[in-house]
């Protein structure tokens, strides 16, 4: 019954993919390759889609998967049994997070956590910098287009933020909708 | 309110590109400074708790705020609101993907979209920098886990984040049981 294994499959992808969709990935090639859903090179076609279009990149590969399996029905429910643990797992911390949060112990984890997860963010943020903005300059014939437009762009975007009536009225939609009007421009002429 | 919630949700999903770190971006321009829904404290924390705990971070943020807001409705109509828009784009993409990867503009516009959110991932972490406490024992943790994590993906290792984050956790353990309560630790929000 395929709506049945996409329930119990994505159920343990949501359960289990700790650490965003990148951690996640492997887990999800083996569940998928398990079920025998997709070729391991369509589930990483399938990746690359949905680092490119809007939205959590698990909750699209539920969407895709369940979709190419069982069409709309096999679509939505593949979708809500990714997103159901971590739903239900966020209320119950809710709930229980008045007096978990005050603990002494909890407090100090907490400390060494968003460090961690500061710099975690950060080298995320430089190495996606690095793979689309400098490594076609060394790799793909010497590509400068993406370097020139990462330096305009994050020249923009952080000049404009230091600018404090400005700051209010540029945000991460304008940048994204500049990018990607630039993208066009500069690969088509 | 819940509708609000809804389409505010459904916004920041439509137009998250590049995963759950380029979504905090639009989650603190929106919910923090736009609308007030929760502090930058609050944002952090959920982040933290996002990071330990399963699922997508974008999910965990959307629920956190919405329940903040109205309680269970709110967290299942903000849930709702940010998977619908990719939900129905991957819809979509998936009765077509060979000829939609195809078509050059689509292409290009995607490789100057990937350039920007590298820009709003650094641009999150640089403000949660300056907004979190620095003492030595943070900055030491802050440094070694930026480090680990270019290496993870310089080498491709297969190391998930998540034993980072349990040995990050330890540290600010074994750290305030051999210094003591650091001061201005009460004052987290609950």
């Amino acid at each position: 019954m395929i709506l049945f294994d996409l329930l119990i499959g994505f159920l343990k992808v949501g359960c289990f993919s700790f650490g965003g969709a990148y951690a996640a990935i492997p887990l999800i090639r083996d569940v998928v390759l398990s079920y025998g859903w997709l070729t391991d090179e369509a589930l990483t076609d399938m990746i690359a889609v949905s680092e490119s279009t809007p939205g959590p990149i698990m909750v699209n590969l539920a969407t895709y998967i369940g979709s190419s399996q069982a069409g709309l029905p096999g679509a939505v429910l593949a979708t809500l049994a990714v997103v159901l643990p971590a739903f239900v797992i966020i209320l119950l911390i809710m709930k229980a997070m008045k007096t978990v949060l005050k603990n002494r112990y909890v407090q100090a984890a907490m400390r060494g956590l968003t460090a961690c997860v500061v710099g975690v963010i950060l080298a995320t943020g430089c190495w996606l910098l690095y793979e689309n903005g400098i490594s076609p300059m060394i790799r793909e014939n010497a590509d400068c287009r993406p370097f020139i437009l990462a330096v305009v762009l994050a020249a923009a975007w952080f000049g404009l933020r230091t600018v404090p009536k400005v700051k209010k009225h540029i945000s991460p939609i304008g940048l994204i909708l500049v990018s990607a009007v630039s993208g066009i421009v500069i690969y088509s002429i | 309110m819940l509708l609000t919630l809804f389409l505010t949700f459904a916004k920041i999903g439509l137009f998250t590109f590049g995963g759950g770190y380029a979504m905090l971006s639009m989650i603190e321009h929106i919910c923090v400074t736009q609308k007030h829904w929760i502090t930058h404290d609050d944002l952090v924390h959920v982040t933290v708790i996002a990071e330990s705990t399963p699922g997508p971070v974008a999910i965990n943020c959307a629920t956190f705020v919405g329940y903040r807001q109205k309680g269970f409705p709110g967290a299942l109509a903000a849930t709702l609101g940010v998977i619908l828009p990719s939900f129905v784009i991957i819809f979509l993409i998936s009765l077509f993907l060979d000829r939609f990867l195809e078509i050059a503009w689509v292409a290009n516009a995607f490789k100057g979209i990937r350039v920007a959110v590298g820009i709003l991932i650094v641009d999150v972490a640089v403000r949660m920098f300056r907004k979190m406490p620095k003492d030595l024992p943070q900055i030491v943790i802050l440094a070694v886990s930026f480090a680990a994590m270019l290496l993870i993906n310089i080498f491709s290792w297969k190391i998930s984040t998540i034993l980072l984050l349990l040995a990050a956790a330890l540290a600010g353990l074994a750290v305030s049981l051999v210094r003591g309560p650091v001061s201005g630790e009460g004052g987290e929000r609950p």
